[in-house]
């Protein structure tokens, strides 16, 4: 949970905010990287991240074998 | 057929499925009218968490501030969506295997206090007022401009049909009803988005238009990216790149911050977790609404930045009397306004204000008078705004004019104004559900009448329902001045009280009474002094020169909730622990199945 986290911070906080400058330098088609990472890539690793979580716990869960 | 006609069908059409709905799902006892008899699938309930999320500022302001804002709009792109994360990964899944009915309920257990509960109660409250107020007024001003319904009445259809479900069918009319919206408004955010990056870049998917080539008129590439075409406007005319960020990046990182935090803390999504049996639903369903929120969220961006150009490319420098109809409609409804400065005859679109405030008024607002100019357009009572620009554009507007400016069917637009409904809707029912649960449940059953019926209680929570309707149609005919400025508390409250109380809640077992109240209080003063001083005392100091650390007041919530996290933890150091049944119910959250 704590790499999870830390994945969902540094790309919001970290490529979204404080390194978009530089990420602007790079370039994929019509984006500026920085920019890309800000309005759309952040939002789709977001909704990755959770449904790893998802996986990850369900697994956790048998495991320990707490499930419902 | 004419585009009110379209309009009347799908909004009717959509109305009567919401009525449908709710005679299906009424509902006879408290767990049904709370948490929907708890019994909703993941699927269904990530849909209606994404309808009762998505508001009317998702659906028709969000792209339009983005729009007019560039780059810095992201913030609410990642505050709004980052927000989830947290809620999966820290909230939803304890919370739903507490399985109480209220957010209230968790504080005041976990507390051990009844002054904790009554903390959260008056949170939950203010918090889904400040909203709701705002969520009626998008339903007025959908009206007034598709249906020629005035304001007013506009929000009084809203109010009927709001209260038919929520008041009969409580959650599960509203969740079932939110199912509908989600639909409903995807829907109709996405078709025009998808025609208006078919036809300016050839692109099916806008978010991948959004980083493609322009088209011409003809549809021969002109090899020109949309958003280099779309800095070059900008450039051209005075604004800086849409690209490039115009505020400090401390600034955009707490406003972020305190959007994230916000969002997991607010009580009408917390509650929609309680909704689905198992807690390894509620952690998937967090997934679903994410992705289904997803779809708009990225949609929104590609659709700011079409709109932008289009708007540059339809007005500037162009005669008045050239411009197409929707441009009048608009300028009907007092949402667009044009003064010719420079009496050319065009309009020119510049930064800068095109009007000023009216002596006293404390935000613009346009005051239209009598008569018309040379041109035949709508003459304003208020003051020339500084600079050369002469256009006056509500960002509100974009969203629900972008179809017309692109000239897309009259159908498009039509299901646009259903979609804005929907998004509105949704949203107010689920905050409505929020102040009618707080008050018959917290307020009266837990704390004032502790002796009530379930059948008592239930016909309490019908009444509350019905009177917070009608506060809420109040507020949005008679809008108070500062709703704008309220919605920067709901998100700092909700961010300085709630997240830390129920994160440590959850996670540290010696978390105790006096650490969690003093942490809430010190908390919400501190962000409700500084948000106060900054919008209402002095709201000319209102600039980064006098912020604490140049933080704005929109992003003053993450400290508060830095400070209430500090507190709470150095309090609950010094003060006994909890009592040892409380840290037995702590691990029994932390673990799925029930013993």
């Amino acid at each position: 949970m704590t790499g999870l986290l830390s994945v969902w911070f540094f790309v919001s906080f970290g490529c979204g905010i404080l390194w978009v400058e530089p990420l602007n330098a790079i370039r994929i088609g019509g984006f500026q990287l920085g920019f890309w990472f800000a309005q759309q890539g952040s939002i789709y690793v977001f909704v990755v991240l959770i449904f790893i979580y998802v996986w990850q716990m369900n697994k956790l869960d048998r495991k320990y074998d707490v499930d419902e | 057929m004419e585009l009110q006609s379209w309009t009347y069908l799908f909004v009717g059409l959509s109305f009567a499925l919401y009525i449908g709905i709710a005679i299906w799902s009424r509902v006879q006892t408290t767990r049904g009218f709370y948490v929907a008899g708890g019994d909703v699938s993941p699927l269904a309930n990530g849909m209606a968490t994404a309808a009762d999320w998505m508001s009317a500022a998702s659906f028709i302001s969000m792209a339009g501030i983005i729009s007019f804002s560039g780059r810095d709009g992201a913030y609410y792109l990642m505050g709004w969506t980052g927000g989830y994360v947290l809620l999966a990964l820290l909230l939803a899944p304890y919370l739903r295997k507490f399985g109480q009915y209220t957010v209230p309920d968790f504080v005041g257990q976990r507390y051990y206090s009844k002054q904790a509960r009554l903390v959260a109660v008056v949170c939950a409250i203010f918090v889904s007022f400040t909203y709701v107020a705002g969520q009626m007024r998008g339903v007025g001003v959908v009206f007034s401009r598709f249906l020629d319904v005035d304001i007013g009445n506009g929000v009084l259809i809203g109010m009927g049909i709001v209260f038919l479900y929520a008041v009969m069918g409580g959650m599960k009319g509203i969740t079932y009803t939110q199912v509908a919206q989600y639909c409903v408004l995807i829907f109709a955010f996405l078709v025009p988005a998808i025609f208006i990056s078919i036809t300016m870049t050839g692109e099916i998917l806008p978010q991948v238009g959004f980083g493609s080539t322009v088209l011409d008129a003809s549809g021969a590439d002109t090899g020109v990216y949309l958003l280099d075409k779309l800095d070059g406007l900008h450039q051209e005319l005075g604004f800086a790149a849409y690209t490039a960020g115009k505020k400090s990046t401390i600034d955009v990182f707490f406003i972020t911050a305190a959007l994230m935090v916000g969002t997991a803390g607010l009580p009408h999504v917390i509650i929609r977790f309680f909704t689905v049996p198992r807690v390894r639903d509620a952690r998937l369903s967090a997934g679903y609404a994410l992705f289904f929120i997803a779809l708009l969220y990225t949609t929104a961006p590609a659709v700011a930045a079409f709109a932008r150009t289009n708007l540059i490319e339809t007005v500037q420098n162009q005669p008045y009397p050239d411009m197409p109809e929707w441009f009048r409609n608009w300028e009907n409804t007092g949402l667009l306004a044009w003064r010719d400065k420079n009496s050319d005859g065009r309009i020119q679109y510049a930064p800068g204000e095109a009007f000023g405030k009216i002596p006293g008024q404390t935000s613009l607002k346009l005051i239209r008078q009598g008569h018309l100019g040379n041109l035949g357009e709508p003459i304003f009572a208020n003051p020339s705004g500084e600079g050369s620009n002469e256009l006056y554009v509500d960002r509100d507007i974009m969203v629900l004019a972008n179809p017309e400016i692109a000239r897309l069917p009259n159908w498009v637009i039509a299901l646009v104004a259903a979609g804005a409904l929907a998004a509105a809707l949704s949203t107010a029912a689920g905050l409505l559900l929020v102040i009618s649960a707080s008050i018959s449940h917290d307020l009266l059953k837990n704390i004032l009448m502790p002796k009530i019926s379930e059948k008592q209680e239930l016909l309490y929570a019908r009444i509350s329902a019905g009177v917070a309707v009608c506060i809420a149609g109040y507020f949005g005919i008679n809008p108070p001045g500062f709703v704008a400025q309220v919605v920067a508390f709901a998100f700092g409250l909700a961010a300085a009280s709630f997240f830390p109380a129920i994160v440590l809640g959850i996670f540290s077992k010696r978390m105790n009474r006096q650490g969690a109240v003093t942490g809430m209080v010190v908390g919400i003063v501190f962000t409700a002094a500084y948000i106060i001083y900054f919008k209402f005392i002095n709201p000319d100091a209102n600039n980064s020169a006098h912020w604490l650390f140049g933080i704005s007041p929109e992003g003053i919530g993450t400290v508060g909730m830095l400070l209430n996290f500090g507190v709470s933890i150095l309090i609950a150091r010094f003060t006994d622990p909890p009592p040892a049944e409380v840290q037995k119910l702590v691990e029994t959250i932390r673990v799925p199945r029930s013993v």
